[in-house]
């Protein structure tokens, strides 16, 4: 544990603070799991609903940490070529002509030429492996859901030594293995395997009080009042069943939404014509219109 | 910083983690010694922090979380001496006090262990000749004898289904697409002169295949045969793709059994199966039955172009609106929805009950499933019969 940058947290408590300085409004166990991930030097694998804060986690850590984030979103067919590196095929050719005019073309220097640091291209996870300026960066593998099995053995193969071997070049190693943050919405369920590396923490829908530090904390031009009806009026619908429940970045653009909307409360008139922002899905908002709103800001007064 | 655990607590861990194991929780030494790696960094006299720390080390999924705290809770019920000498409690017993309480917790999933450890069983396409009357035979009158030679032929058929393009790439001679890389380094040798060109396809996958079954009173008498049924599709799906298939069933309730299913012995597996389901040959509500996968399940499971077969006689009790609505849902987000139903295979049956009539509408294919010639007539739909691309719905 010696090579801890002198900006780490050194307690649960340090880092509560230090991510609420950053405008990040953690529940405690969160904080623990994060800092048991920087302390252990192992993977965070943050589950949960979409919209409560999972990608940020890895944002507000590289501004924390004072480290560059790499991020790398997840995608069905996500292969190695857009993942780790590629070769400049393009500049090659080009190196290639550039050689035969000038009149030399001995296979073995032009392939040590052609296949060197030069002509590669670095893809996030080769780059994160990498040191920039020294410093081990936040990896962000963000939706890692959205990968498919393929590419899980192979991230799983990476986070297990922090080394990656390029036939041409050699075995690039992590001389210190980046901050790992990977997130899920769980469309589909992790192998297993991966997630054991892994610390896991669920993250939640927050509290009422939670919430509504996180939007004053966020957005500070929504007055006190307006947050506390808006912040009760999203935590009643979390109750109500719904296809999608609206997440914490859902209440955010909804505040901001009212604020430029000019309103000093609730009324029924424009919850109804703003309950887009918080629901997207049509059964949903079929659902709520009408009695079902009345009641809940009924309920909040 | 680093404290090095006292003798009794690292103990106490390593019992604690074969207590969360014994109830059905993947823990391994390894993660027991990352605990103990990790709990030197949390002060101990914070039990709240010890428990965020133990959890975020030992557990992988959400479903463990309610387990976890309360085995957790269980098991280290006097905290005050928990590290020092002054904790004398008989460990055994406070073990054995937490799976007594913890047994009636409802099963989650992943603790069974039955896994596909055997060589693939042998597969024999079907025999048509001396099995022609058998094969046309309905389900529910069958001999014993007869229902026997009939679930062998089950387990001998082959299922494999239908295949979507997935986005990733394979070499391939006659490919549309140019692969880049494998060109450039097969003409080095021609001084990158491009002679040959490497070309490559769309690698195809199998579509994720979900099985929902009607255990209801009024389908008990083909209910043995189609479990068989559910048994060879999940399991041959298991062997040949791995979690390709997942299977329900339901009455009044949704339960899924594929891990039971994963068995290679059929009976034990469908012992196991019917040992988690509550509501055998009860009524159905297959409205809330359906309502249950779609909030539930569907958005995990139904990801990749998935094929949907529901299989019932569409007796409902419950509200036809409420089918209706979320037989819509679930083909709106699904690749095809078939709904198999045994009592199609009588020449004067028509589906006239007031489920059934809800639910046609947002069926793709309606097809019988009361002998093997049925099934066999499934498996040919599902492995070419299904063109590729999906009809678009209202």
């Amino acid at each position: 544990m010696s090579t801890q940058p002198v900006s780490t947290p050194q307690s649960i408590d340090q880092l509560v603070q230090a991510l609420e300085a950053h405008a990040y409004i953690p529940e405690r166990s969160l904080a623990t799991a994060i800092f048991l991930a920087l302390k252990l030097q192992r993977p965070l694998f943050l589950e949960g609903e979409a919209g409560v804060g999972k990608t940020e986690v890895a944002k507000v850590l590289a501004q924390l940490l004072d480290r560059p984030l790499i991020r790398l979103q997840c995608y069905e067919g996500l292969d190695v070529s857009t993942a780790v590196y590629e070769w400049n095929y393009t500049r090659q050719m080009l190196q290639i002509r550039l050689m035969e005019a000038a009149g030399h073309v001995d296979e073995e220097t032009a392939l040590e030429e052609l296949f060197g640091p030069a002509f590669l291209l670095k893809r996030p996870l080769l780059q994160a492996i990498e040191p920039v300026n020294g410093q081990a960066p936040v990896l962000l593998v963000d939706e890692l859901d959205r990968a498919d099995e393929e590419f899980e053995a192979f991230l799983l193969e990476v986070l297990s030594d922090f080394q990656i071997s390029i036939p041409e070049i050699g075995t690039v190693r992590a001389q210190e293995p980046p901050v790992v943050v990977i997130t899920s919405n769980r469309t589909r369920e992790i192998h297993d395997a991966l997630k054991r590396r892994c610390l896991y923490h669920w993250i939640d829908y927050p509290s009422f009080e939670k919430e509504l530090r996180i939007v004053r904390t966020k957005a500070p031009e929504a007055s006190e009042a307006l947050a506390r009806q808006a912040v009760a009026f999203v935590q009643a619908l979390r109750e109500q069943e719904l296809f999608k429940l609206p997440g914490v970045a859902e209440t955010l653009d909804w505040i901001r939404a009212l604020v430029a909307l000019d309103q000093q409360a609730l009324d029924e008139q424009v919850v109804h014509d703003t309950l887009g922002v918080l629901l997207k899905y049509r059964d949903d908002v079929q659902r709520m219109q009408g009695r079902v709103v009345q009641e809940i800001l009924a309920q909040d007064r | 910083m680093e404290r090095e655990p006292s003798g009794q607590l690292l103990g106490n861990l390593v019992l604690f983690g074969r207590a969360l194991r014994r109830l059905g929780m993947e823990v391994t030494p390894a993660q027991i010694q990352e605990l103990v790696r990790a709990l030197a960094h949390v002060d101990l006299s914070r039990r709240g922090d010890v428990k965020d720390a133990a959890r975020a080390v030992l557990v992988s999924r959400r479903e463990q979380i309610p387990l976890f705290d309360r085995a957790f809770d269980l098991f280290w019920r006097s905290w005050e001496g928990w590290q020092g000498p002054g904790f004398d409690l008989d460990v055994s017993v406070q073990r054995s006090q937490a799976q007594e309480a913890l047994q009636h917790v409802p099963e989650g999933e992943g603790n069974e262990q039955g896994g596909p450890d055997s060589p693939e069983q042998e597969t024999i396409l079907l025999r048509y000749s001396a099995q022609e009357q058998l094969r046309h035979k309905d389900f529910a009158r069958l001999t014993p004898q007869e229902r026997s030679q009939v679930q062998q032929l089950i387990q001998e058929m082959r299922w494999t289904w239908a295949r979507r393009r997935s986005r990733r790439f394979v070499a391939a001679p006659g490919g549309r697409r140019l692969d880049l890389r494998r060109s450039f380094r097969r003409n080095l040798r021609h001084g990158g002169e491009m002679l040959h060109l490497a070309r490559r396809r769309p690698k195809e996958k199998a579509r994720p295949l979900v099985l929902l079954c009607d255990i209801s009173g009024s389908m008990e008498g083909y209910t043995r045969m189609l479990l068989q049924f559910l048994h060879a599709v999940t399991r041959g799906g298991m062997l040949q793709e791995r979690n390709r298939v997942e299977a329900f069933v339901f009455g009044t309730r949704l339960t899924r059994i594929t891990q039971q299913l994963g068995q290679r012995d059929v009976d034990q597996a469908l012992a196991q199966a019917s040992r988690a389901v509550q509501d055998w040959s009860g009524g159905t509500r297959m409205g809330q039955a359906l309502r249950t996968f779609n909030f539930r399940w569907a958005r995990r499971l139904l990801g990749q172009g998935a094929l949907v077969l529901i299989i019932s006689d569409g007796w409902d009790r419950g509200e036809p609106d409420l089918l209706a609505q979320e037989m819509a849902r679930l083909q709106r987000s699904c690749h095809r929805l078939i709904w198999l139903n045994p009592l199609l295979g009588s020449p004067d049956y028509r589906p006239l009950t007031r489920g059934m009539q809800a639910a046609l509408p947002f069926v793709d294919a309606f097809l019988p499933v009361h002998n093997l010639a049925s099934l066999e007539q499934l498996a040919a739909l599902l492995e070419t019969g299904l063109a590729s691309r999906r009809p678009a719905r209202p």
